[in-house]
């Protein structure tokens, strides 16, 4: 049986690869922060005044 | 290198995908156009009356950069074409080979979407509104339609660069006002003689491109006369703020001394017409152009920021 014959990454092409998504990584962490903060900044001691 | 030529290999590098570094990505929001947007935005954000809590003004700025520089890779995806022809712009991501039309497209998509999305979601929906106004009016308007195909181009355009302060005004009073219409025909007017004093230094790049800016089109000629009119209009309307007192004192003088200075390098574009003395005059124009927006913002921001001090009130 043959090898299969994909597009094959070469080592620098994987570094920027892995440099791309800790990026991605990074930017979502930020946009959960974001959004916890400033739910905290809206509702302030609300936040936990919730009626079950 | 013909711009047929240069369409065709294009073709073969929608196969070349995945070579981008995060630097590549980073320069696809282009920083330097960004940093003015971020600039003129705080001071729209900063001025505007009311105020805001710390963090939604913080956010406020930092989806309005993403915006721009959403708008900023929508362009570049757009106009990579002709970047590869202009010397300026030759380097940029897409025409070096780091990123592909089509990475460059879905990057500045996504950005677009969340930036307003956020905006509307954390702090209000007009400017929102008004941010997903200002990034359309940037890729459709101006660079898919107008940049290509009027002398116009930039006059027009330069709303696209001129609305950020307006939306830091909106996401602070949920609302559009004389104070924000000021600081937008202020940028409106200022875009013109900017960037007609860049062409005539660069005109032969724009022409290679086949992009019609003004010294193109109509002449040096008739872009010196052109920078001149605007510069006219520009002088008044950078006072506007202090005559319609949201300006005080130190920003009425430094408007005044500013505008003076603006129109005489613009007078001087206007006489030196041969040779080096014009190329110079409209080197000097085009940098102080840059100096004069700067600081009229930068004087508008101080002085608010030194009075809330004074009287503790923000």
């Amino acid at each position: 049986m043959m090898a299969e014959e994909g597009i094959r990454l070469t080592a620098e092409q994987k570094k920027r690869r892995r440099a791309r998504n800790i990026a991605i990584a990074a930017a979502i962490g930020a946009l959960v922060v974001l959004f916890y903060v400033v739910t905290i900044v809206k509702l302030g001691p609300g936040v936990l005044n919730r009626p079950i | 290198m013909s711009l047929a030529e240069v369409r065709e290999e294009m073709v073969d590098e929608a196969w070349a995908g995945g070579q981008g570094g995060v630097g590549d990505y980073l320069a696809l929001l282009k920083p330097r156009v960004m940093s003015l947007v971020i600039f003129t935005a705080l001071v729209g954000i900063a001025i505007a009356p009311g105020g805001i809590h710390p963090v939604l003004g913080f956010t406020a700025l930092l989806c309005i950069a993403i915006g721009a520089g959403a708008s900023g890779a929508l362009n570049m995806w757009y106009d990579a074409d002709i970047d590869r022809v202009m010397s300026r712009t030759r380097n940029r991501p897409i025409p070096a080979g780091k990123v592909t039309r089509s990475e460059a497209l879905a990057f500045g998509m996504t950005l677009a979407v969340l930036s307003v999305l956020v905006l509307g979601l954390l702090v209000n929906w007009l400017s929102a509104g008004l941010l997903a106004f200002t990034i359309f009016f940037y890729v459709v308007i101006y660079t898919m339609w107008l940049k290509r195909s009027t002398p116009q181009n930039i006059v027009i355009g330069g709303a696209a660069g001129a609305f950020p302060p307006m939306v830091g005004w909106a996401a602070v009073t949920g609302s559009v006002s004389l104070e924000s219409i000021v600081l937008f025909l202020i940028i409106f007017m200022w875009t013109p003689p900017h960037f007609w004093a860049l062409a005539l230094f660069k005109s032969s790049d724009y022409e290679a491109a086949g992009v019609p800016m003004m010294p193109v089109v109509a002449g040096d000629a008739s872009t010196r006369n052109q920078i001149l009119l605007y510069s006219l209009i520009l002088a008044p309307v950078g006072v506007l703020p202090y005559a319609l007192g949201f300006g005080g004192l130190v920003y009425g003088v430094t408007s005044g001394v500013l505008g003076a200075a603006f129109l005489l390098l613009a007078y001087r574009v206007w006489r030196n017409r041969e040779g080096d003395e014009a190329r110079r005059s409209a080197i000097r124009l085009f940098s102080f152009s840059i100096l004069y927006l700067f600081l009229l913002f930068a004087v508008l921001l101080g002085e608010h920021l030194a009075v809330s001090l004074l009287t503790g009130v923000a």
